[in-house]
């Protein structure tokens, strides 16, 4: 049996044909989609490699069900740049080292983005480890992820301030 | 993965019918069951998916006090919900200890409840589980069970119920509305779960196609949102399941406990509620003396079902810290680190 899907992905919306309902969104992403940045590391919702944003939320793709999310608004690392324009959570990783071999990073910086929109860690450094705490990167840039997303949060309250102004 | 057949009902009564056959199972954020259905731990044959239902995610406040939570809110949503972390702060608390950030954006307060057990050889299906494979036998006992149940075990099924979130509703009479091929019911959460006994494989009171559309707190636990608390000893500091918990929830007048709600997680196979503790803390004064005592009831049944002596020791030693907490002025949003042993005794955010 077939089943189609319509999402909207970095803004495009698209409908996808699947022809089982096993494919998760993460791998509706990377294999049918070619959008290969969302990283595949555990499978199991454990390190967070797999992060996503679905409907302003970040969760892990991989153990989430393509054809679940019908309607979806998905963005991935690939949609957060503006054309050579990194994003500041981007920006603010290179700044602070907060990567070494950088296969954890995509997921790390969608995960900082959700942590920034979700508006609960403030400028405190422990409740941003823990929110992060569902990233692990096993090169141990956990000092570097840190200090990017408290930076990041601080360059886009201010980006958000002189918008406003 | 095995292939299953994937449907969408479009009312409950259409979902509960598509999941009343053998092997079909309700499909919500899918947080544990797609991770059990990779390790082909679970098998469905049909998935049935419940997402897009309708009218089940709400926090709806009622008109006697009490709240009412739908079956598809997410935990994140419900934790950082102001209203209702500010009237059941133990809850709140609870949720966010739980999981990674990512984990309480999808999963589900139904989901949360129908969660498996993390025992590891239930996981392994190369190891012996009568919970998975009634009959099979135990692989736990015998085998690495530091972690595993002091009360209410059986020689069938060592495990313990995973849940934070279910500690302190347990705690605070949480019903469980559910809908079914004969109409809706109620059940207390406390009754909700299983213990093993000599059948494992049941885990709750949920007939086949019974379907969880809510969870409701009644008025009077709102009583306790002074001195409610959550307090969970975990291998590490974030993103782990509980050693031991306990929610504890007082009601305080001058210094003396009018009412008292105690209950321990990972413990036993169900989220455990200590009411003989309650009794003995119920007029006395809120001070560490009269905390021993009640660690030492809640824990007068327990027993080692392995290498686990020391979680007895544990759990008592949480109670008495878990009161001490809940008894000074409650911290005025969740601590950075939720639930955590490591945060100030006095309730304050260790890094405020």
């Amino acid at each position: 049996m077939a089943f189609s899907t319509t999402l909207t992905v970095n803004g495009v919306t698209r409908t996808i044909e699947l022809d089982d309902p096993r494919v998760t969104l993460l791998d509706l992403l990377r294999e049918r989609l070619d959008l290969t940045g969302t990283k595949k590391g555990c499978d199991r919702g454990q390190c967070g490699a797999c992060t996503v944003i679905v409907d302003g939320r970040r969760i892990n793709s991989c153990l989430a069900l393509a054809i679940s999310h019908e309607g979806a608004d998905v963005l991935t690392i690939e949609g957060v740049a503006r054309g050579d324009r990194l994003h500041p959570v981007q920006e603010a990783f290179i700044a602070h080292d907060g990567l070494q071999c950088g296969f954890c990073t995509p997921g790390q910086i969608m995960s900082a983005i959700g942590l920034i929109k979700e508006g609960q860690a403030g400028d405190d450094p422990e409740r941003v480890r823990e929110a992060m705490s569902g990233n692990l990167c096993r090169c141990g840039a956990y000092k570097g992820i840190t200090e990017a997303v408290l930076e990041a949060q601080r360059m886009l309250e201010a980006q958000s301030r002189k918008e406003v102004a | 993965m095995k292939p299953f057949d994937y449907v969408r009902p479009a009312t409950i009564a259409e979902a509960v019918a598509a999941a009343s056959d053998p092997g079909a199972v309700y499909l919500a954020a899918g947080t544990n069951l797609l991770d059990l259905m990779k390790g082909g731990v679970s098998l469905p044959n049909r998935l049935v998916d419940i997402t897009h239902l309708p009218g089940l995610d709400d926090i709806e406040d009622l008109p006697d006090g009490g709240v009412r939570i739908g079956a598809l809110v997410h935990n994140a949503e419900l934790a950082h919900d102001r209203d209702f972390a500010r009237r059941f702060p133990a809850v709140a608390e609870a949720l966010l200890s739980g999981a990674s950030a990512q984990l309480r954006n999808a999963a589900t307060v139904g989901g949360n409840l129908l969660q498996r057990t993390r025992c590891p050889y239930f996981y392994d299906v190369a190891s012996a589980c009568n919970k998975r494979d009634p009959g099979a036998g135990c692989d736990a006992r015998g085998g690495d069970n530091r972690l595993h149940a002091i009360l209410g075990w059986s020689e069938n099924c060592i495990a313990t119920h995973p849940s934070d979130f279910c500690v302190p509703l347990v705690a605070l009479d949480a019903v469980v509305e559910i809908e079914g091929k004969a109409g809706r019911r109620e059940i207390p959460l406390e009754m909700f779960h299983l213990l093993p006994g000599d059948t494992p494989q049941r885990e709750s009171m949920l007939a086949p196609g019974e379907l969880i559309v809510a969870v409701r707190l009644p008025a009077q636990a709102a009583q306790f949102a002074a001195h409610a608390r959550y307090l969970k000893v975990r291998e590490r500091t974030s993103y782990a399941f509980a050693v031991v918990s306990a929610a504890v929830a007082l009601r305080v007048e001058n210094a003396t406990i009018k009412d008292a709600r105690l209950a321990l997680g990972g413990v036993a196979l169900k989220p455990w509620r200590a009411r003989e503790a309650e009794q003995i803390l119920r007029g006395v004064r809120a001070e560490a003396s009269n905390f021993h005592g009640a660690a030492e009831a809640a824990l007068a049944a327990a027993k080692p079902s392995g290498d686990n002596a020391f979680k007895i020791e544990l759990a008592r030693r949480i109670v008495v810290r878990a009161l001490t907490l809940a008894a000074a002025v409650a911290p005025e949003r969740v601590p950075a680190l939720p639930a955590s042993p490591f945060a100030a005794a006095s309730g304050a955010a260790a890094h405020a």
